[in-house]
């Protein structure tokens, strides 16, 4: 029964990790209608900086976080205001082209900087090791995660629904053309949204290093996970994100551990299985 | 005798927003039929609603006899209902007559043929270059329809549907962007189509209108508020409240 | 409208492959392999460049097709070609129908899911069998028997290259019939006008079931071709590469055009061999920046740029 809770529990953590890095992604879906398959290349990124920082400049763990927000976040904006802002209007083929494109260069950019081999990530000794929570034992850095998640989620929240900001971000994803009649800057919201969202992906491959690893492959790797988040969700959605990513979360630890003879072939499946029947997403809105 | 179409109750909800409330329209087979009124009435909606592209929130069609409210688009053409758009939707890339002969293609079932080329399929060619010569654009014949002008694309829009030999023709707003000279010749088109043809026609040109529908349906804010005899909607007081009256003020 | 009839550049271009089957007999082997890519590309303009249909999993009829031709001759002792790649055909259009289903339906994105999900439970699937499949070190121990029991296949290649290159001219000349005609015209109708289609009655979901189906068959045959040529089948026929790197030969070359797919899908793999040979982390960079190249400059590939050097020619 323990094994059962702390599976969960393993479940939850994955997801929370996938909601953070997904998140920007399913922004960027909803609100500029944009497929951006090197979504995973910008958390990569995240996670390359982190290490550096912490390998080359003795950065404590805690302090890469905000770090790689940051930089990843701007040079997000950059990225959006020089080249994706030019595909807004673009086909889905040039989109998937473009993105596969940028994919690939971020690849073989990492594997050159890098090489092509896992990065080594040494937790602070406070996050390492177990604490035990009513009964169960959990680990110290998936506790962390988590919370670290929530805590995000409960400012992006906050953004969302009661600042300015968030209310021209509501404004522009519900009728883009009505808003800008408002007056809203929609090209600046973009740029910020964008900035916003690949911030939490570089953020969210920093954090979770330890759980999802960190290779030069990591965009391809990763990019169905995302997708799917974004594609169960429903793109343009914050809690279809978060239910889309704890369930494929769940589902992929429970699955490696209770039948590892399947492998991902049951995140798969169950991806064609909601997609079938929620063609939106399961919180999508028909346009 | 059978009305040509019926709606019966047609309601599209959105939340709190009802495009449509409770239309009902009964058209006798052969009718010259106006559906007039102000910008956001619901005149598109209720096209939309008739021709399958939107599911009614409430609400029945019958074509003729059968009841077509479960019906895809495409098999509610081939029951004979075809509408043309407000904004026009062609195939930009193709050319006019590719554009004319794919739809008669449809029509005969010879689309789905893969055998032989699409050139060598007289009959069709022979249809569609017949039509286009009634609309006048058989010199465009050979032109990309994304290259033509306004006026012309407006044409085609027609053409494409007149191929799929309709029973029951719902036009929105024809007459729209083409210059008021020419604006006679595309009704005088319609107006040539067999007499059996049912036609209901958005339009905002009032002379128009007036010249070539026998009834008119009057809706406001997804209602219907009145239908009658071109005279009985002028002399309508409501009707001039509402719609006519800004017109004749403006 | 096309006429159908055979234009001269079109003679001179099948005569090329021809040609290189004398000139360059040291790369016949590599030449099959191009020929069978070259197939499988054809396939995916079918449906991407015709009917519009953006497809990022469509290795998995390949696989299928590959899989299938492998297995037959691999385990179940079936050495007969022509019909193992007749049932690569088969395998791949009974997957790819019922897959089309799925596809037709759904926003962009769903589509792009469910396609890029069926190649990826595939590629799972094929791994974790290994006790079929071969696994990770991939399926090896084929023999093919004698072409209608005449032609045997050897060492060198001969006898591959041209059963690849018959294969392919033979579906070629399918697929040209299909385009021309009026299922072909009302495909572009779908990729041109795809709200018009129902407005004049077009069955648009059945039509894109038809098309999906008959380009799964065909890229399950390319597959079952590249197994029996190379007498081997790998995982990575299941790939997202593989789907990915088609869909760029397919762009490259110009998507619409036919000839597009097949001149992608050669010039793709001849500057591949080179330059991945030399390094592949600078192959990959080199490769996406091409992409995002062609996607903010360059139009319609290929194709297009042979069409506008024609037409500068035309004017001189």
């Amino acid at each position: 029964m323990s094994s059962l809770v702390g599976v969960l529990f393993d479940g939850v953590a994955y997801g929370a990790l996938l909601f953070l890095i997904s998140l920007g992604l399913s922004v960027t879906m909803g609100l500029m209608n944009f497929i951006n398959l090197a979504h995973g290349a910008f958390a990569m990124f995240g996670g390359y900086l982190a290490v550096w920082l912490m390998t080359r400049w003795g950065v404590p763990f805690v302090a890469t976080l905000p770090i790689a927000f940051v930089v990843i976040g701007a040079a997000g904006a950059v990225m959006e205001r020089v080249l994706y802002r030019r595909l807004y209007g673009a086909s889905p083929l040039d989109q998937v082209l473009f993105t596969i494109g940028l994919t690939f260069m971020s690849i073989a950019a990492a594997t050159w900087f890098w090489g092509p081999s896992q990065q080594p990530v040494i937790l602070p000794a406070w996050l390492r090791g177990q604490v035990s929570v009513l009964g169960v034992d959990l680990g110290v850095y998936r506790l962390f995660l988590v919370a670290f998640v929530i805590v995000v989620s409960v400012l992006l929240r906050w953004l969302i629904e009661r600042t300015r900001f968030g209310s021209q971000v509501r404004a522009a994803v519900d009728n883009r053309e009505a808003a800008a009649g408002l007056g809203i800057r929609v090209d600046r919201v973009f740029t910020l949204m964008f900035a916003l969202g690949t911030g939490l992906a570089g953020l969210g491959g920093a954090l979770g290093i330890d759980v999802l690893g960190l290779d030069s492959s990591f965009p391809l790797k990763f990019m169905v996970y995302f997708l799917l988040v974004v594609a169960v969700g429903g793109a343009g959605t914050i809690h279809g994100a978060a239910v889309a990513a704890i369930i494929l979360g769940i589902f992929d630890v429970a699955g490696k551990y209770y039948v590892p003879q399947a492998g991902a072939f049951i995140i798969y499946l169950l991806m064609v299985v909601l997609l079938i029947a929620f063609p939106a997403g399961l919180f999508g809105r028909r346009h | 005798m059978t009305a040509a179409l019926r709606a019966v109750g047609l309601t599209k909800v959105w939340g709190a927003f009802a495009a449509n409330s409770d239309v009902s329209l009964e058209l006798a087979p052969g009718a010259r039929h106006a559906l007039i009124g102000p910008n956001g009435a619901g005149k598109t909606t209720f096209i939309n609603l008739l021709t399958g592209s939107l599911p009614p929130t409430k609400g029945e069609v019958f074509l003729g006899e059968t009841r077509v409210t479960r019906l895809t688009q495409h098999e509610r053409v081939k029951l004979g209902m075809t509408r043309t758009f407000q904004i026009n939707t062609l195939f930009e890339g193709l050319t006019v007559l590719e554009s004319v002969m794919l739809a008669v293609c449809e029509r005969t079932g010879a689309a789905w043929d893969w055998r032989h080329t699409a050139a060598s399929r007289t009959r069709e060619a022979a249809e569609a270059m017949e039509l286009l010569r009634t609309l006048r654009l058989d010199s465009e014949a050979a032109t990309i329809t994304r290259q033509l002008p306004y006026g012309k694309q407006r044409l085609v829009e027609i053409a494409l549907a007149l191929a799929t030999r309709p029973k029951l023709l719902l036009l929105d707003e024809p007459a729209a962007g083409i210059p008021a000279a020419e604006t006679g010749e595309v009704f005088a088109v319609l107006a040539g189509l067999p007499a059996d043809v049912t036609i209901l026609f958005i339009e905002h040109d009032m002379e128009l209108v007036f010249r070539f529908a026998e009834r008119i349906t009057v809706m406001v804010g997804g209602r219907v508020l009145m239908s009658g005899t071109p005279d009985e909607v002028s002399s309508d007081a409501r009707v001039r409240e509402v719609y006519l009256g800004d017109a004749q003020d403006a | 409208m096309e006429t159908g009839r055979w234009k001269p550049a079109e003679i001179a271009f099948w005569l090329v492959p021809v040609a290189c089957y004398f000139l360059f007999p040291g790369y016949l082997v590599l030449g099959s392999q191009i020929l069978a890519v070259a197939l499988f590309a054809l396939s995916l303009d079918l449906i991407l460049g015709y009917a519009g249909i953006v497809s990022l999993g469509h290795a998995a009829f390949f696989g299928l097709g590959a899989y299938t031709a492998g297995l037959l001759s691999a385990r179940w002792g079936w050495h007969e070609p022509l019909s193992a790649l007749a049932a690569g055909g088969v395998i791949a259009a009974a997957a790819g129908f019922l897959a089309s289903f799925l596809v037709v339906r759904g926003s962009d994105l769903t589509r792009l899911m469910v396609t890029l999900g069926i190649g990826l439970l595939l590629y799972e699937a094929a791994n974790k069998a290994a006790f079929l499949t071969g696994g990770v070190d991939g399926l090896s121990g084929m023999a093919n028997g004698k072409i209608l029991g005449v032609w045997g296949f050897g060492l060198r290649g001969h006898t591959a290259y041209v059963y690849s290159f018959t294969i392919l001219l033979i579906l070629f000349v399918l697929v040209r019939r299909l385009i021309h005609s009026p299922f072909g015209l009302s495909l572009r109708g779908i990729r041109e006008g795809r709200k018009r289609m129902p407005a004049i009655g077009a069955p648009v979901m059945w039509r894109l079931v038809a098309v999906y189906t008959v380009a799964a068959a065909i890229a399950g045959i390319a597959g079952a071709l590249l197994a029996q040529t190379t007498q081997f089948v790998g995982l990575d026929v299941f790939s997202f590469q593989r789907s990915a790197e088609l869909m760029i030969m397919v762009v490259l070359g110009g998507a619409g055009r036919l000839y597009g797919a097949i001149l992608g899908a050669a010039v793709f793999m001849i500057v591949q061999d080179y330059l991945s040979g030399i390094n592949p982390v600078y192959w990959q960079f080199w490769l996406g920046l091409l992409l995002v190249a062609m996607v903010l400059l360059a139009r319609g590939g290929l194709m297009g740029a042979l069409d506008a050097l024609a037409a500068r020619a035309k004017r001189r």
